[in-house]
């Protein structure tokens, strides 16, 4: 009997000691609820949001410092998201931030560019590639549409393209007429 | 004769409608003036093209080729000259174009040299890098090259090998066809599949309704060296799905979200087999399949068809009649309606059939759901279809994959028995659509993350650079100038350092000062100096009067 409380104790402080030393050396670094707000903005790191980009402005709604519909790219429905992560009430966007925008990729005429590389600094995911007094090109796997690269060019030759659907682009419709006729029985 | 079948859960008895195309003998349908290739007819990476605008290619030349694993060549199906590799119209439901190469043929239909392969001599992923240059995919519907499906991985056999000659599907006979003409080469195939995948337990399974393709597997089997059982199962769909077939044959089942190789079973369709067959013992590339040409036409019929042979002159091969309604690419359940008749038979064309009002009346108006339960009855994948519908519909793409979503095969047997004649798997189809659309854009945001991290990282790593640089720098100057009075033998403080360091920053202004200080009046008479040193003291005057009324104010509050 006393052998067996004594390898309990013994167990217990074992486990207390193992369980302490790993609440410390597996400690989460930075933010949890930053990190989960951060991976449902759409990371186009435009900073229509008030903010120099998603990670701040996750920052800044996990302190309650920011309200949750001020992202245009991430639309009605990230709103709904960040509405459902924090159990509040989703809201509409607030159109002081903007409205989205069909997905686009911004593209360079290259005729006119003349190798400024100041839309390469502005890039902030680093999609535009080039040098000093060379053509830049922009990888369009890689540019988020962030719209920042426009301003900075002095010679206006970046423009936002709009992502035309291919075919393996494309996706399945909502069967959208089948729903308005079954909206119409339904109502009456 | 003896093997116990076991039953799939579900399935409906839709009416077969076979004996129309069945009653014709196979023909081959002439060679077009012009054939449209698609690059992408598989599943996986489109082919990528390896002629160019203008060159004379011959039959059975590969024009473009496997991009990656999970891909397959593409073959010119006759010889004659590449006109266009464009963007056109290619049968997919959206209607939208995509890449094709286009050969304008010559007549004279002249192949490139080929020869038969001694499969078992050669190094088994030798032989499987081949069949994937040869164009090798699934004939049965879903497209999978099948170098891929030969490659048993790393367990090195895949015990049962079974070939699908169910073809459950109404309207659609070219299996069945296959099976009663080609049943001997369909059988060469299974010895190739056999041989790569180390099968020991071969089933070939048969839906009731073709005695012909059983008889004549049967008597093929017989000639054959190693055992092959062809086993008769019940008519029902979806009874050739190959999660179906399997469950008849093994009464194993595919765990949800699994592959059927994961329990040792590899399924194929006997069309892939006389495919590999062709292409081993006669070297031929996948440039034609048989084609099920049906429905409101005069004489329905199946057609050895050239690849990219445009489907509207199969049409008028078999008789079109006026009251067409429209074309579906596959059978009633599962086709999809094709965009208009120009566009070309691919890989996966089995079937083309043309749809009249007497045939085809139109669905009547959709209902709201009555939560019946009659398509969860009749699911064979045993899901709740009526529930998916609701997911779907709201757009709660979550709770949908909790249901299983992606375990739907879309056979259509919920639609079928529906009640209220709700398009069931157009709404799967859309929600399957969302989710992978979520989960690129997700991949895309993720990257954009990681790339936005490591440019602050850069930024970050390049400032400090920078100011590692300039206090490198500062450094330097400290002890040169620290050498000068260590040299007189003096102890020099770090404040004298810096103090010293001051005085030469200091003296260096002022020699630029000085430096740039106007030189006309190095050489000036001294009259003129005097008259400059009384304008100066003037000035002086004036400053001082200036700032003291200023001064005065200061001390005012
Ligand atoms: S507005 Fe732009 S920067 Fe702000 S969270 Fe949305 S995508 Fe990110
Ligand atoms: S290329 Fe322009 S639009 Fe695209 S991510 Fe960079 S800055 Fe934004
Ligand atoms: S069969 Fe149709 S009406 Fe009945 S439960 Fe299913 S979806 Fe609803
Ligand atoms: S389409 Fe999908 S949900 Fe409907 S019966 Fe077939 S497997 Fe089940």
């Amino acid at each position: 009997m006393l052998a067996a409380i004594g390898v309990m104790a013994i167990l217990a402080v074992a486990i207390g000691l193992v369980l302490g030393w790993s609440a410390i050396r597996f400690k989460v670094e930075g933010n949890p609820l930053a990190e989960k707000i951060d991976a449902i903005l759409p990371q186009t790191q435009c900073g229509q949001c008030g903010f120099p980009g998603c990670r701040p402005y996750a920052e800044a709604i996990a302190k309650g410092e920011a309200d949750i519909n001020q992202c245009p790219p991430g639309g009605e429905e990230g709103v709904k998201k960040l509405a459902e992560l924090l159990g509040v009430e989703p809201k509409p966007l607030d159109e002081a931030h903007g409205t989205p925008k069909p997905k686009s990729v911004a593209f360079i005429d290259e005729q006119t560019c003349i190798g400024c590389t100041l839309c390469i600094q502005a890039c902030p995911v680093d999609a535009i590639s080039g040098a000093a007094k060379q053509m830049h090109t922009i990888i369009a796997a890689e540019c988020t549409g962030c719209e920042l690269c426009l301003p900075p060019c002095p010679v206006d030759c970046i423009s936002m393209v709009p992502i035309a659907e291919d075919l393996p682009h494309w996706k399945w419709k909502h069967p959208v007429v089948m729903m308005k006729k079954i909206a119409e029985t339904e109502g009456a | 004769m003896s093997r116990e079948l076991f039953k799939f859960k579900g399935g409906v008895h839709p009416p077969e409608h076979k004996a129309e195309s069945t009653s014709r003998p196979i023909h081959a349908a002439p060679l077009p003036k012009k054939l449209v290739i698609p690059l992408r007819q598989h599943i996986g990476n489109p082919a990528k093209p390896v002629v160019e605008v203008g060159e004379r290619v011959l039959k059975g030349q590969m024009i473009a080729a496997a991009d990656g694993y999970i891909s397959t060549a593409v073959h010119a199906s006759s010889s004659g000259t590449v006109v266009a590799i464009d963007l056109q119209a290619v049968p997919h439901i959206s209607g939208l174009p995509d890449l094709c190469i286009t050969i304008e043929t010559d007549g004279r239909d002249e192949w490139v040299a080929h020869a038969p392969l001694d499969y078992q001599a050669m190094e088994p992923s030798q032989l499987r890098m081949q069949l994937r240059d040869l164009g090798l995919a699934g004939l049965g519907g879903a497209v999978f090259p099948s170098a891929v499906k030969l490659d048993p991985g790393a367990s090195h056999v895949c015990s049962t090998l079974i070939i699908n000659g169910g073809e459950c599907e109404p309207w659609i006979t070219c299996d069945d066809m296959l099976m009663r003409h080609h049943a001997d080469e369909i059988l060469q195939g299974v010895a190739i599949m056999r041989h790569l995948l180390g099968s020991t337990d071969i089933l070939v399974g048969i839906e009731d309704n073709k005695p012909e393709a059983l008889d004549s597997m049967r008597s093929a089997a017989a000639k054959l060296d190693f055992a092959v059982e062809v086993v008769k199962v019940p008519a029902r769909y979806p009874g050739g799905g190959a999660k179906q077939m399997i469950e008849t044959l093994t009464g194993k089942q595919v765990p949800s979200g699994k592959l059927s190789t994961d329990i040792g079973i590899q399924v194929f369709n006997v069309g892939t087999s006389y495919a590999l067959a062709r292409a081993i013992h006669h070297g031929e590339p996948l440039i034609s399949r048989l084609v099920t040409v049906t429905g409101h036409v005069l004489r329905p019929q199946n057609f050895e068809v050239l690849i990219g042979t445009p489907m509207h002159t199969l049409i008028t091969l078999a008789g079109d009649r006026d009251g067409t309604t429209g074309v579906l690419m596959g059978g009633p359940m599962m086709g999809v309606p094709v965009p208009n008749l120009d566009v070309p038979v691919i890989k996966a064309t089995n079937c083309i059939l043309v749809k009249s009002k007497e045939l085809f009346p139109p669905l009547p108006k959709a209902l709201p759901c009555i939560r019946c339960t009659r398509c969860a009855d009749a699911c064979p994948a045993e899901l709740q279809p009526q529930e998916l519908f609701r997911f779907a519909k709201a757009g709660d793409f979550g709770r949908a994959q909790e249901y299983h979503l992606f375990d739907c095969i879309e056979c259509g047997c919920c639609s079928y028995v529906c009640p209220s004649h709700i398009p069931l798997v157009d709404f799967y189809r859309y929600a399957k659509g969302e989710i992978w659309a979520r989960e690129k854009d997700k991949r895309a945001a993720d990257l954009a993350r990681e790339r936005h991290e490591f440019r602050q990282f850069r930024q970050e790593r390049e400032k400090k650079e920078k100011a590692e640089k300039l206090a490198a720098k500062a450094q330097a100057k400290r002890a040169e100038l620290a050498a000068a009075p260590a040299a007189e033998g003096a102890a020099v403080s770090d404040a004298d350092a810096k103090k010293a360091l001051i005085a030469a920053a200091l003296a260096r202004a002022q020699a630029k000062k000085s430096d740039a200080a106007p030189k006309n009046v190095d050489q000036l008479t001294p009259e003129q100096l005097h008259q400059i040193e009384e304008i100066e003291a003037r000035r002086t005057k004036i400053r001082e009067l200036a700032r003291k009324p200023l001064e005065s104010e200061e001390k005012k509050p």
